[in-house]
């Protein structure tokens, strides 16, 4: 068995923007996705990182394919999922579930904990008689750490941790082989937190579950991943083993990330060096070119950057980066500039490019030429 | 009981502050039971815990913005040696924006929508410094600059829906900027926000706190932040402090099992994978009330007999613990490795 569960090739999600009151006009795309590339082995965690509004939800919807894709495919287990049909799709999907980040809002308020369970084992023709399936119920109640007495209550009778849990339960209900969790984890307190990342790994040491994990916290992920993934406006700049990952970032966005995520140790914490960003994520309908880090990185060279996009790489093994410089970056020979030097010299940069592609109507954030006075 | 801070003393002066949520044929609630803290110019203080805790009632009660029906606040709370309980409206209203400011989490709702960003930062300067016209207009664009806001002027221009998430938290803190207050009181002001703009918004408001002798009160769930930010950590269980201490000492040597607790339940970044979390039992709810022992109790893994009232006969008291340090804990943690050096 040494084909990945999920092999993902070149996938975009693109999202129209319509203007105009009686005739939808298509103004332009958000490419929320924009040709991805990933694979996951059976039995492992692949952790995908990244700010808000970098793609990583709409990636994992679309892998689902509760998001539409505009482009590529999506193999599970060797079948195209991107163009399956609906009633092969539905059966597919008892292999693939999703685990969602609030789980208040992804349960019904006015079904019991038992109609809620059951209810994917009916969608599917599974369980069998009803002494079966209250059997199943009670085993899987146990297995995410719940008494068989919750059965009868709903969801607002529960912290947010054991919903969470009986999200899980929901998910595993109908013995999938791949489980993506969208920031399962981030909408608990540190306390509960950490029962339900204890959860999910027990789960999958049990079940051989493979899990994609999708998560701002960079901690968390790197705490259950064995490949990390980092995203930045829809596409993939860095992927590497958790351990390598988070050792050695690569691509100057990792580093930055990584530098700006706080940890519980007033030591650590004043010795540390940051690499402070300047400005906001630019709008993924509008993206920069070349390099679409190019306008935040404090690496940024004159060459290449500006108008070259970049190809992810593998520079170790299993460690792949998109970035001009990445071996510069690594040892040392390129230097970091602080936030401002990288806002001003971006501001006379995009200043002078757009006089001469013309305007091309509106950049958001960063985009903007700085006055600096 | 509460150590003043500083030789000025401080600016934010709070004992024995208790909230009660009363609903007509209900229980009382006590949100915040008994707390008490000093903050000092230049200070930064953390108030940490988990939600339900107390932390944002205490908060509230300080800059007097708890609704009156329904509520009861006791105790003192004193900006620059000035009660502020029981104060009236309008004495608040003068101290509110000018002598003290808030930044609330959501930066999107604590901004009027449907007013321009240079509208709302005008009103503060109006309001508490007289400016008006040109002059404030002016003043207002160098706040907005102050705070790293690209683009000042065209932003004054703009509607809260335009700005990013990290840009309307400036905004949000240049207002409160704006008459230099001696307190400001953040309430996880950068839990809604990117990493990446939360280093940014963390930055800022460290150089504040340095430049100007601002005394930041920090609220916030995330220990990281508090490893950074904050010189002196009150960590809250259930309305009450149970531990105080030094930043450093306190992450070096966590003496309240809940706090050890905490700290062994958050992945680090910089640990390694599989080093095994070890969550507390439970969740918030599983409390008792302080009456009858410790509210920790039942989560608690190292807890006896005695750690309940019903045992031992007195509540669980908040009791000084060596340098700088108190603790509420009968059986405190036996620090594993003492730190060599540091407070004895």
């Amino acid at each position: 068995m040494t084909e990945p569960l999920l092999r993902v090739e070149g996938l975009q999600v693109h999202f129209p923007i319509k203007r105009g009151v009686f005739v939808d006009r298509t103004v332009g795309h958000v490419k929320a996705v924009d040709g991805v590339d990933l694979t996951i082995d059976r039995g492992t965690t692949y952790g995908l990182v990244g700010e808000s509004g970098c793609g990583k939800s709409t990636l994992g919807r679309a892998i689902l394919r509760l998001e539409e894709p505009t482009a590529g495919q999506v193999w599970f287990d060797g079948v195209d999922v991107a163009s399956l049909r609906p009633e092969p799709l539905r059966h597919m999907r008892r292999r693939m579930q999703m685990v969602f980040q609030d789980p208040l809002g992804s349960l019904d308020p006015r079904q019991d904990v038992e109609s809620l369970l059951a209810e994917p084992l009916k969608a599917h023709g599974l369980g069998g008689s009803g002494a079966e399936i209250a059997k199943r119920l009670r085993e899987l109640l146990d297995s995410v750490g719940l008494p068989a007495a919750a059965l009868r209550r709903y969801p607002h009778e529960f912290s947010g941790g054991q919903r969470q849990r009986i999200g899980i339960a929901r998910a595993i209900t109908v013995e999938p082989d791949l489980l993506i969790a969208d920031e399962p984890v981030s909408a608990l307190d540190v306390s509960v937190q950490a029962q339900v990342v204890n959860l999910l790994e027990e789960l999958q040491e049990r079940l051989g579950l493979t899990y994609l994990v999708i998560a701002h916290d960079l901690a968390v992920v790197r705490h259950i991943s064995d490949v990390v993934g980092v995203m930045y406006l829809g596409s993939l700049v860095e992927q590497a083993p958790a351990d390598a990952l988070y050792e050695t970032p690569l691509h100057p966005y990792t580093r930055a990330l990584m530098s700006a995520v706080p940890v519980p140790d007033p030591v650590v914490e004043d010795a540390r060096e940051r690499i402070l960003l300047s400005g906001d994520l630019p709008s993924p309908a509008n993206p920069p070119s070349g390099c679409r880090f190019h306008t935040r990185c404090p690496w940024r060279q004159e060459t290449r950057c500006d108008d070259e996009v970049p190809v992810l790489r593998e520079l170790a093994p299993g460690h792949l980066v998109s970035c001009h410089w990445a071996e510069d970056v690594r040892d040392g020979v390129l230097q970091p500039r602080s936030a401002e030097q990288v806002a001003a010299t971006q501001g006379v940069a995009v200043a002078a490019t757009g006089t001469e592609a013309g305007s091309d109507g509106f950049v958001g954030g960063v985009d903007e030429p700085i006055s600096y006075h | 009981m509460s150590a003043v801070g500083g030789a000025a003393g401080p600016v934010l002066q709070v004992e024995d502050l208790r909230v009660r949520f009363q609903r007509r044929g209900e229980v009382a609630t006590h949100a915040v039971d008994g707390v008490s803290f000093a903050v000092a110019p230049g200070e930064t203080v953390g108030l940490v815990g988990e939600s339900g805790c107390g932390k944002s009632v205490t908060s509230l009660a300080t800059m007097g913005l708890l609704p009156k029906r329904g509520v009861h606040v006791s105790g003192s709370v004193k900006l620059d040696g000035e009660e502020l309980l029981g104060a009236g409206d309008r004495t608040l209203r003068k101290l509110r924006g000018k002598d003290m400011a808030m930044v609330f989490q959501d930066p999107l709702s604590s901004l009027n929508p449907t007013v321009t960003i240079g509208t709302q930062v005008v009103e503060v300067l109006a309001e508490h410094r007289g400016m008006k016209g040109d002059a404030a207009r002016r003043e207002a664009e160098d706040l907005l600059d102050r705070v790293g806001i690209p683009d000042p002027r065209r932003r004054l221009g703009e509607y809260p829906h335009q700005l990013s998430g990290g840009m309307r938290q400036r905004a949000l803190i240049a207002m409160s900027l704006a008459c230099s207050p001696r307190l400001l009181i953040a309430d996880e002001p950068t839990t809604a926000l990117d990493v990446t703009i939360q280093a940014q918004i963390l930055e800022l408001l460290r150089d504040l706190v340095q430049g100007s002798g601002t005394a930041l009160v920090m609220i916030t769930h995330d220990l990281g932040v508090v490893a950074g930010l904050c010189d002196r950590v009150h960590v809250m269980y259930a309305g009450r402090i149970i531990e105080t201490a030094e930043r450093r000492d306190l992450f070096a040597r966590p003496r309240h099992p809940y706090t050890g607790g905490l700290l062994a339940s958050v992945p680090r970044l910089d640990g390694g994978r599989g080093a095994p979390l070890t969550p507390i039992r439970g969740s918030a709810r599983d409390t008792i009330p302080w009456t009858q022992g410790c509210a920790f109790a039942p989560r608690c893994d190292v807890a006896l007999d005695d750690c309940l009232v019903e045992v031992s006969g007195s509540e669980v008291e908040l009791a000084d613990d060596g340098a700088g340090r108190q603790l509420r804990c009968r059986h405190p943690l036996t620090p594993a490795v003492p730190t060599a050096g540091a407070h004895p």
